[in-house]
């Protein structure tokens, strides 16, 4: 059962190390002479103002929450794409309306806030 | 107890879930605490893995490592964090409350595990082998528990208004 897994537990120890190695090396290999022009934000830009701790605006959020809804909406899809051809006559075409009405009760969401604006960027 | 590779995986994923649970919740920036969620969502996932609920592992990290926290970063991008007074818990009934519910809900969690599932449950079934897979699941979620499935549209639906309802003033 595990063993299938072994394949993942490579590519993710491989990836894990590529980045972490990388890094460090790069810090360890690298020559390090800080002065003071090449710790400024902008060598030969403008100085920067405040910090970059401000507070953003509520559209960044909008878009992230909306996104969310509407990407649990396809992981509902998943299942049925995987099972469907599997399924018999009957219960192919009835799980076919049961996804139709899902998608349609989330249209009603989606033309909802399309007319809102709830998306608008300005 | 056997001594084999699930066993060590079991408790190194329960060992880095709780322990980057603490982390989470003692960090002091928002930033490093985030991550630190995302390690914890990491190991949870692995765990499904080894309950045989490889779909609820795969949506565990895409939805929730990848898309949950980016709702939390955009949250904490949202915050005032120059002026830390202001987040700063007043009330301590607020918090002995708060503490007291958390001993309650240990204790409830705790006993329920420990009588209701000790010692049963030693061999895991056939059935339950094959049931994690997004394949079976489809077949169940399209013949027994539609009715379910079209309520969580509902919820979604219910989701995307109070979201665009929250944020009203904004827009128009």
């Amino acid at each position: 059962m595990l063993d299938s897994y072994i394949p993942i537990f490579i590519i993710i120890t491989i990836s894990a190390l590529f980045a972490i190695v990388n890094v460090k090396l790069s810090s360890l290999l690298g020559p390090s002479r800080p002065s003071k022009e090449k710790l400024s934000t902008y060598e030969s830009g403008v100085e920067p103002v405040g910090t970059a701790h401000d507070r953003f605006s509520v559209k960044f959020y909008m878009v992230a929450v909306l996104f969310i809804l509407f990407d649990i909406e396809i992981v509902f899809l998943y299942p049925w794409a995987v099972s469907f051809l599997n399924l018999d006559h009957i219960k192919m075409m009835y799980s076919f309306y049961s996804v139709i009405v899902f998608i349609v009760i989330l249209l009603v969401g989606y033309i909802y806030v399309i007319k809102k604006g709830a998306l608008k960027w300005d | 107890m056997k001594f084999d590779l699930e066993t060590v995986l079991f408790f190194s994923l329960a060992v880095l879930a709780v322990g980057s649970a603490i982390m989470m919740i003692t960090r002091r920036s928002p930033i490093s605490s985030a991550l630190f969620l995302i390690l914890n969502f990491f190991t949870v996932s692995g765990l499904y893995l080894l309950l045989k609920a490889q779909f609820i592992a795969i949506i565990q990290v895409l939805v929730y490592m990848g898309a949950i926290m980016v709702l939390f970063l955009f949250v904490i991008m949202l915050l005032n964090l120059h002026d830390e007074g202001k987040l700063k818990e007043k009330y301590t009934y607020r918090k002995l409350t708060a503490v007291l519910l958390s001993i309650f809900l240990f204790c409830l969690l705790g006993f329920t595990v420990y009588f209701g599932f000790e010692g049963k449950f030693k061999v895991m079934s056939e059935k339950a082998l094959t049931m994690g897979t997004a394949e079976s699941l489809g077949v169940e979620l399209f013949s027994n528990y539609s009715f379910p499935f079209e309520l969580a549209s509902f919820l979604l639906l219910a989701a995307i208004v109070g979201a665009v309802v929250l944020a009203k003033k904004k827009f128009e």
